[in-house]
């Protein structure tokens, strides 16, 4: 049994004399110990209304949860508020995004440390600040006593984020959900925290729950990934299958509207067309419909369902899915290759040079350079691969 | 730290000198005068340059405010038109009752406004907030004197539960150590003298709180609805910490800074400010005594008086500055 199962979870926003706004609409999904499970879209999906709902921070007023969040038994979202204060930060722990605004001004970054210690280890004065010191060096941060004393505004961007995740893990949970941890930190600090998030799953079989928009965090770290669309899983697939058939037309748009290294000169970018507000009720047909190159009357036709028209467990929301494989050929790598470079790099070793997590260029500069021969006699193999499909 | 306490006390000089620059050209330029307020309307000229020569305003304005620097040096802000006392020994009488009166007002604003301006923002839209945002209307439309008239009705005429003016029983005294009753009665140990003196000073306090408390709740109220939607509350929820702690140390201790810096200029706006209170409640402290020299045209007092204000406003900043280091690392002073 996963540690944490969600089944079906929908969230709408109701106010007074307002329309109700469903943000997430039957979002489904399992995380197990020690597997890394992403929540990929871009802003407005309904990535980060996902991850407050599972830690119950959701106002209670005007938000009404649908489904169920199976965590160890129990659900997540009928806890008691007193219930999930004891579960948060002890068993279920979360990383924000920005660590300048999610760290306390006016106090010093050690009593944001010990004050969890305190209230889930009960540990208190000095053996709490020497457990706080270890946990800040744990997560690499130099001269942990001194740091202790200092606020928020005295460390860098990376060790604020490094305190934050500290402080996530100080009561060692078995279930970590990251909002777009490294999206405030330039490119050589995403590498080093990726690697440390990384080795904190390895070592302790925590479930990690990473919410992204990066696919470069995705093709470094994630075991399994949801790409959510207006608040619905529209293509959900373990990391190797969707980095070689993204199947659904927005999953497929975003791999391919990553730039590339090795592009040629003044070729242009090819980003999906439209925002995210240009959207259709789920109610009356697919929601990604008005941006989508391959739509049909069909997509009009009705929410389309989650099937798998290539492959088990690579589940895709489309009644027109792509199955040419375009993405692939113009990659110029094979896709296996692309992915393991991606993977290989994000989190980039110690000695290397920080190299930045995102995936597209970098993989593709990597496999050109590693493998630059190999790349066109591969193709044949990639399409291989999909007519077996 | 102590190198910024003395550079701030020592920014007062040119702070009131100038301001006694101004002061002395204002009132020069005023028409009437000490002597036309003394002799009234039909007095004859040769009266009136009589007396302007004995208060020495016959002189150039540069003489007389040269006599004025030479006396404050030494401590003397001259002698009451009026009275004929040192204005010094007449502030000295006053000044406490109303610096009294002031702290308890201020004292009681901040302990009714901040905890309802929390609760105001915590539960918004509830029937706290709506009770707070729209009593604190009130507070503000009410007169002041108005409210102490009716307290002073209600509360002591006719129910008797207060002493209706003065600030002590006649007989009960508290040895005097700073001048405020209710602290000299703590200081020495005389109960009763505290007691009594706070019986007196609770009806003008609630008056004189009024509009402080609707402030307050205001802002807190404001600040805290911003600080809750910060950041860093989400993370201090997300550890699981206690109601109480995520509402101290995260939430309040961020959102009092905008409202220290008001409470800080709510304090010297009552020094000033307590003058009505004070006469309905025949309080005794410097307002009423300002209110003569004002028809009186007292100009030592009201130099004396002006200048007295702005070193306390001066004064309170420089506590709001300091309370503000110690609550915010970002602004610490070296």
């Amino acid at each position: 049994m996963p540690l944490l199962s969600v089944d079906e979870l929908s969230i709408t926003f109701t106010g007074r004399g307002r329309r109700d706004v469903r943000a997430v609409d039957g979002v489904s999904f399992d995380v197990d110990q020690g597997q890394v499970v992403g929540l990929v879209g871009e802003s407005g999906c309904g990535k980060s209304v996902t991850s407050l709902a599972l830690m119950g921070l959701l106002p209670k007023k005007g938000v009404k949860l649908g489904g169920r969040a199976e965590y160890d038994g129990k659900d997540l979202l009928t806890l008691s508020s007193n219930a999930m204060r004891d579960m948060r930060g002890k068993h279920l722990a979360m990383i924000f995004q920005d660590p300048l605004s999610s760290l306390n001004p006016v106090i010093p970054v050690g009593l944001q440390v010990t004050e969890i210690l305190e209230r889930h280890r009960g540990m208190k004065g000095a053996a709490a600040r020497k457990e706080a010191a270890d946990l800040l060096d744990r997560v690499g941060i130099p001269d942990p006593t001194r740091r202790l004393k200092e606020y928020p505004h005295q460390l860098s961007g990376g060790m604020r984020q490094r305190a934050l995740i500290a402080m996530a893990v100080a009561c060692a949970p078995r279930m970590l959900i990251a909002d777009e941890p490294t999206t405030a930190l330039d490119v050589t600090i995403q590498a080093q925290i990726l690697e440390l998030l990384k080795e904190l799953v390895d070592q302790q079989g925590t479930a990690l729950l990473m919410i992204t928009h990066d696919l470069g965090v995705v093709a470094g770290l994630c075991d399994q990934v949801n790409v959510l669309y207006a608040g619905k899983a529209v293509e959900s697939a373990g990391r190797r299958e969707l980095f070689a058939q993204p199947t659904h037309p927005y999953a497929h748009g975003l791999l391919g509207s990553i730039p590339r290294l090795d592009a040629p000169r003044g070729e242009p970018l090819r980003p999906i067309r439209g925002s995210i507000n240009d959207r259709i009720d789920w109610a009356d047909g697919c929601a990604f419909a008005p941006r989508c190159d391959h739509y049909t009357l069909e997509c009009l036709s009705g929410t389309p369902q989650l099937t798998e028209p290539v492959g088990a467990g690579h589940g895709v929301r489309c009644v027109n899915p792509v199955l040419t494989g375009v993405e692939v050929k113009t990659l110029g790598v094979p896709a296996e290759q692309a992915v393991d470079a991606a993977a290989a790099t994000a989190p980039a070793e110690p000695a290397e040079p920080k190299i930045p997590a995102q995936a597209g260029p970098e993989a593709d500069g990597k496999a050109e350079t590693d493998e630059g021969d190999a790349a066109p006699e591969a193709e044949p193999e990639a399409e291989k691969k999909k007519d077996a499909s | 730290m102590l190198r910024f306490v003395v550079r701030r006390l020592l920014q007062l000089i040119p702070t009131l000198l100038g301001l006694s620059v101004l002061l002395f050209i204002w009132l020069n330029r005023l028409p009437g005068g000490p002597a036309s307020a003394i002799l009234g309307e039909k007095a004859t000229e040769a009266e009136v340059a009589r007396i302007n020569r004995a208060l020495g305003l016959d002189q150039p304005v540069y003489v007389q405010y040269g006599r004025f620097i030479k006396r404050l040096i030494e401590g003397d802000l001259g002698t009451s038109t009026q009275t004929g006392q040192p204005v010094m020994d007449e502030f000295l009488l006053r000044f406490p009752a109303t610096v009294e009166l002031s702290l308890m007002a201020i004292v009681l604003a901040v302990a009714v406004g901040v905890p309802l301006g929390y609760f105001a923002a915590k539960r918004r839209g509830g029937w706290l907030d709506v009770a707070a945002v729209s009593s604190s209307l009130i507070g503000i439309c009410i007169p002041v004197f108005f409210l102490a008239f009716m307290l002073r009705t209600v509360f002591s005429v006719n129910l008797g539960w207060f002493p209706s003016y003065g600030r002590l029983t006649t007989g009960i005294n508290a040895t005097e150590v700073t001048g405020l009753a209710v602290l000299d009665g703590l200081l020495t140990g005389e109960f009763d003298a505290t007691w009594d003196a706070l019986s007196h000073l609770i009806l003008p306090a609630i008056a004189l709180a009024s509009i402080p408390v609707a402030v307050i709740v205001r802002m807190t109220r404001a600040s805290v609805l911003e600080v809750l939607g910060e950041d860093y509350v989400r993370t201090a929820e997300s550890k699981g910490l206690r109601k109480g702690v995520v509402r101290t140390r995260h939430v309040l201790r961020n959102a009092l800074l905008p409202v220290i810096t008001s409470v800080g200029l709510l304090t010297g706006s009552l020094l000033s400010g307590a003058v009505l209170t004070e006469s309905v409640f025949t309080f005794g402290g410097i307002g009423s005594f300002i209110r003569t020299a004002i028809d009186g045209r007292d100009y030592p007092v009201l130099v004396g008086f002006i200048m007295f204000i702005a070193m306390a406003y001066v004064l309170i900043n420089l506590l709001v500055d300091l309370a503000y280091s110690l609550i915010d690392p970002r602004v610490r002073v070296h």
